[in-house]
């Protein structure tokens, strides 16, 4: 398991630095430079600023120089959960924890660093969240369509499926909001203070997921209950309940693990947008306005941030995917 | 196979079992048929997708009004007897405006899902039927990019390199090649491992021939059953990049640009959101169920009975 | 009083294409420590019946439709769920065809193994373990401790099936039903396991019955024998009677079809003709198109089981009405 896990690293690492390479490039590619946009500044401040931020060495070197400052140059992630400034939360300082810099932002004066330290927990949490409404709207839902199937119970829970898959997060977050902030105010609209702002946005990020998992749970569980071995369990004298959660579930969640991969790539871009409707403070916001902005090494920044957690993220997925299925071991 | 029974020397009668009626053989394709026509919501689907699109390409030419005529005394009406669907900021009529969108929309959805499709079959065909090293490492790259959040350098390129529709058709397309590679590559995979190609080649057909009559129909299927599927991802795709405000640009307005700028000012005109986003939504409902219809037809074994 | 009774079981399959009658009309019984027989042709009903006993049939399209199981006092095909939950795999134990997929693969052996102690609530997890290993040994498998730790796919298909056999009979029940087993395996397996079925018989005195498309398998191995064909029993008697004195057409061609009694060189011998189709309704005899001494009479004629002579029974009514000599 260990040289899985290793082997699996050593693969991943190249990949995050390949992005941070490509992306880099790409950004000065682009037409028009982060100081082109309101007002142009004169040509001599021009050449100073680009200077000072190091535009001006030839692209290998400014890439060769990027990768090495955000190259990991110690590894005590526990300074990640400090709070070294006294504010009342983790700092989330990765220059303090990894030696991960990210450069400066051009739009703003808190450096890239300081940008993913302020809103990276909040998208974390609003992502967490909508994962957990995921899995627990989701996986119940569909181990009920797959008990009774062709019932009222699984056309109900599948025609929900539908509905979250096919109303797309950007519609669904509106007519919540209207319905439920709006209207009955139960939930607010906007905001990430307490319970009640983060409810909608989570909600709406998590549904459409939840969709996905009732269907792929639905589909699972039927599988592995047509199983020879279901009915070995049964003539042990199994009660349905073990026989569902003992010998059926380890089976039936196993395209629900490997999902949950591609869910978290989705569920980092599904943010941009909640996060833009519900105006929560968090990273795709940042990553957006970055882009239109032109400011550099914030977005290569966010793209790197966002890569290097899909591909952690995955790899957890795998490695859980191996434990669960034994067989996998062995290919 | 059934063979009559062979006369019985001491049996004085004929076989009461059915050998009278020989059985008819059905192909792939005629069973798959008959099993979408039962599916009720895979008909339902099939027949919404056919009312959207002479909705939206017929619609137009009836409607009394153009997608871009403004009419500034018909600020933002709810709806009505003059505006079935109601009026925008700007006056312009939204049921033709819905009706334009719908064709801007579908047209992206149809025409990214050909991109997705190329690039998947041929890089999954080619894959699967290499195998080895070159199967190896190509699927490798499948696995790394499916983990990674592709739609964010979607996002990138459009904002620092497209207005344009091309541009919009080719990423979005790009972003969903992967699973079709994937799935193309297993069929292929399986088909060179079963025996009826061995014995196709065993009784002297061509390369060309084994491709065209034997693999090409079988990997169709699937093919078929994940291009249907397809299709509403990329919508939702577009969709979602018009609502970032990188999609298509104005004057042109798909169901997207639509609900991005409904969703501005629901509180007060509902119908903007409502309406583009029920025609979205039911084109993506129509569209799913079809695609799990032939999904269920093509494929027996994997039923829900 | 026998250990199981069962009586005019009949289990019928709803669906698209019509009634399948999987088992019509089917009754037997066994007493303790007996080994029962029952063979058949594929389709035959001999693996509905036993399925339909412990109520392990799919029942949306299968349907118990009548009948009754006694087994020590209770009817399996009527008592609660929780009487039967209480009986299987502690009472009566069931051993399957394949023991690839009969096996969880998500699943160690240990945790497998002493699953049966465990629901049963037969011992605590330590001593459940113990047993575990015990029973281990007890089939044969090398290793056991180490094994114990292992997943279905590492054992090769004998060794699963021992592992099937160890299952079933941790909790020492009354009766093990077994369905096939060695039909899934090399030949050379096949003798093991039947040496180890048989060696387990006799240590614990469990009744068993043996399921098989082969007769030379039952031959070696059970007391009495019930020969199936079409869902409906044709003859039972004890081993030696079926194959020195068969009373059924079928049983009598079944036994002129082995291709070890075939003289060198002649052609084979096959019973002419098909299994009919049992989704529908059939008149009379089953088994008259393919019947040698068939007549017009029995197009008619019910097929019942009747006793020529003690504990011998057949359902071909030109036998037990004394006009047909086999």
């Amino acid at each position: 398991m260990l040289r899985f896990i290793t082997f699996r690293l050593l693969q991943a690492i190249p990949v995050v630095f390949i992005v941070a390479a490509a992306t880099f490039i790409m950004c000065r590619q682009i037409p028009g430079g982060p100081f082109d946009s309101e007002k142009p500044p004169p040509p001599e401040i021009k050449r100073q600023l680009e200077s000072f931020y190091g535009l001006n060495k030839p692209l290998g070197q400014q890439t060769l120089d990027y990768l090495w400052s955000i190259c990991p140059k110690k590894f005590m992630p526990h300074r990640l959960f400090l709070d070294a400034n006294n504010d009342g939360r983790a700092d989330f300082d990765l220059k303090a924890a990894f030696g991960s810099d990210f450069g400066p932002s051009f739009k703003s004066v808190r450096s890239v660093n300081e940008t993913i330290a302020d809103s990276f927990p909040v998208s974390f949490q609003l992502g967490a969240m909508a994962l957990a409404i995921a899995l627990l709207l989701g996986i119940p839902a569909g181990v009920a369509a797959a008990l009774r199937p062709n019932s009222w119970v699984d056309y109900f829970a599948s025609g929900i499926s539908m509905l979250g898959v096919c109303v797309p997060t950007f519609v669904m977050g509106p007519i919540l909001v209207l319905v439920f902030a709006l209207n009955l105010r139960w939930f607010n609209a906007s905001g990430w203070f307490d319970f009640k702002d983060q409810l909608l946005p989570s909600l709406t990020l998590g549904i459409a997921y939840a969709a996905y998992v009732a269907r792929l749970t639905r589909g699972g569980m039927l599988e592995v209950l047509n199983q020879d071995f279901i009915r070995t369990a049964r003539s042990k004298g199994a009660s349905e309940g073990r026989v569902i959660l003992k010998h059926a579930l380890r089976g039936g969640l196993l395209p629900v693990i490997s999902f949950l991969g591609p869910a978290a790539a989705g569920i980092i871009t599904g943010s941009f947008v909640i996060e833009t409707i519900f105006q929560v403070p968090g990273l795709g916001r940042h990553f957006v306005t970055s882009a239109f902005n032109r400011d550099y090494f914030l977005i290569t920044g966010t793209v790197v941030f966002y890569a290097a957690l899909v591909v952690l993220f995955n790899l957890a997925v795998d490695v859980v995917q191996v434990w669960l299925n034994p067989k996998l071991k062995f290919e | 196979m059934n063979t009559p029974a062979a006369p019985i020397p001491n049996a004085p009668f004929v076989p009461d079992t059915a050998f009278e009626e020989a059985e008819q053989g059905t192909s792939l394709w005629k069973d798959a048929w008959a099993r979408l026509r039962k599916n009720k919501m895979a008909v339902f689907g099939a027949g919404t997708l056919v009312f959207m699109a002479l909705f939206c390409l017929i619609g137009p030419f009836i409607s009394p009004y153009t997608y871009d005529a403004q009419d500034l005394n018909q600020y933002a009406k709810p709806p009505s007897a003059q505006h079935w669907f109601g009026t925008d900021k700007l006056g312009r009529d939204q049921l033709t405006r819905i009706m334009y969108g719908g064709r801007i929309s579908l047209a992206v959805g149809i025409c990214a899902t050909m991109v997705s499709l190329t690039i998947g079959v041929l890089w999954g065909a080619v894959a699967g039927y290499a195998g080895g090293k070159l199967d190896t490492v190509m699927m490798r790259i499948v696995d790394i990019l499916y983990a990674l959040p592709f739609t964010i350098f979607v996002i990138l390129l459009m904002v620092f390199f497209g207005r344009n529709i091309i541009l919009l058709f080719a990423a979005i397309g790009a972003v969903e090649w992967l699973t079709m590679a994937r799935i193309v590559r297993g069929q292929v995979q399986s088909l060179r491992k079963m025996e009826f190609i061995e014995a196709a080649i065993a009784l002297g057909l061509s390369r060309r021939r084994i491709i065209l009559r034997h693999m090409i129909p079988n990997v169709l299927g699937p093919v078929m059953v994940y291009t249907t599927l397809t299709i509403p991802a990329v919508m939702l795709l577009e969709a979602f990049l018009s609502f970032l405000g990188l999609g298509v640009q104005p004057p042109m307005s798909s169901w997207g640009s639509m609900i991005k700028d409904g969703a501005e000012v629901m509180e007060e005109f509902w119908w903007m959101l409502i309406l583009p986003g029920l025609f979205l939504s039911l084109t993506l409902f129509s569209l799913n169920f079809l695609g799990d219809g032939l999904r269920d037809a093509l494929d027996p074994k994997a039923s829900k009975d | 009083m026998p250990l199981l009774e069962v009586k005019n079981l009949k289990t019928w399959f709803h669906t698209r294409n019509g009634v399948v009658r999987a088992v019509d009309d089917v009754s037997f019984s066994i007493e303790k420590g007996e080994t029962l027989g029952i063979v058949g042709e594929s389709g035959s009903g001999k693996s509905v019946t036993c399925y339909s006993m412990m109520r392990l049939i799919p029942q949306p399209p299968g349907r118990i439709e009548g009948g009754t199981a006694i087994f020590d006092g209770t009817d399996l095909l009527n008592c609660s769920k929780a009487q039967l939950a209480a009986i299987r795999g502690r009472r009566v134990a069931m051993i399957f065809q394949d023991p690839m997929t009969s096996l969880n693969p998500y699943m160690r052996i240990e945790e497998q193994i002493i699953e049966p102690l465990l629901i049963h609530q037969m011992c605590d997890k330590a001593e459940a373990r113990r047993r575990a290993l015990e029973a281990m040994k007890n089939v044969g498998i090398p290793e056991p401790e180490t094994r114990l730790r292992s997943f279905p796919h590492e054992f090769s298909g004998g060794m699963r099936q021992r592992v099937m056999i160890a299952m079933a009979l941790i909790t020492k029940p009354d009766l093990l039903i077994a369905d096939e087993p060695t039909t899934a395996l090399d030949v050379t397996v096949q003798a093991q396991i039947l040496e180890l079925i048989k060696k387990m018989q006799r240590e614990l005195g469990t009744a068993v019955i043996f399921i098989s498309h082969d007769l030379g398998t039952v031959a070696g191995f059970c007391d009495r024998v019930m020969v199936m064909y079409a869902g409906k029993v044709v003859e039972t008697a004890k081993t030696d009677e079926i194959f020195y004195r068969p009373r059924h057409p079928y049983t009598r061609a079944l036994q002129k079809s082995r291709p070890a009694l075939q003289a060198k060189g002649a052609e084979l011998y096959t019973i002419p003709g098909m299994p009919p189709d049992v989704s529908k309704p059939i008149q009379g005899c089953a088994f008259k198109t393919r019947c040698e001494f068939a007549l017009e009479s029995c197009k008619q004629a019910p097929m019942t089981l009747v006793e020529t002579e003690p504990g011998h029974g057949t359902a071909c009514p030109r036998v037990s009405g004394g006009e047909l000599k086999l």
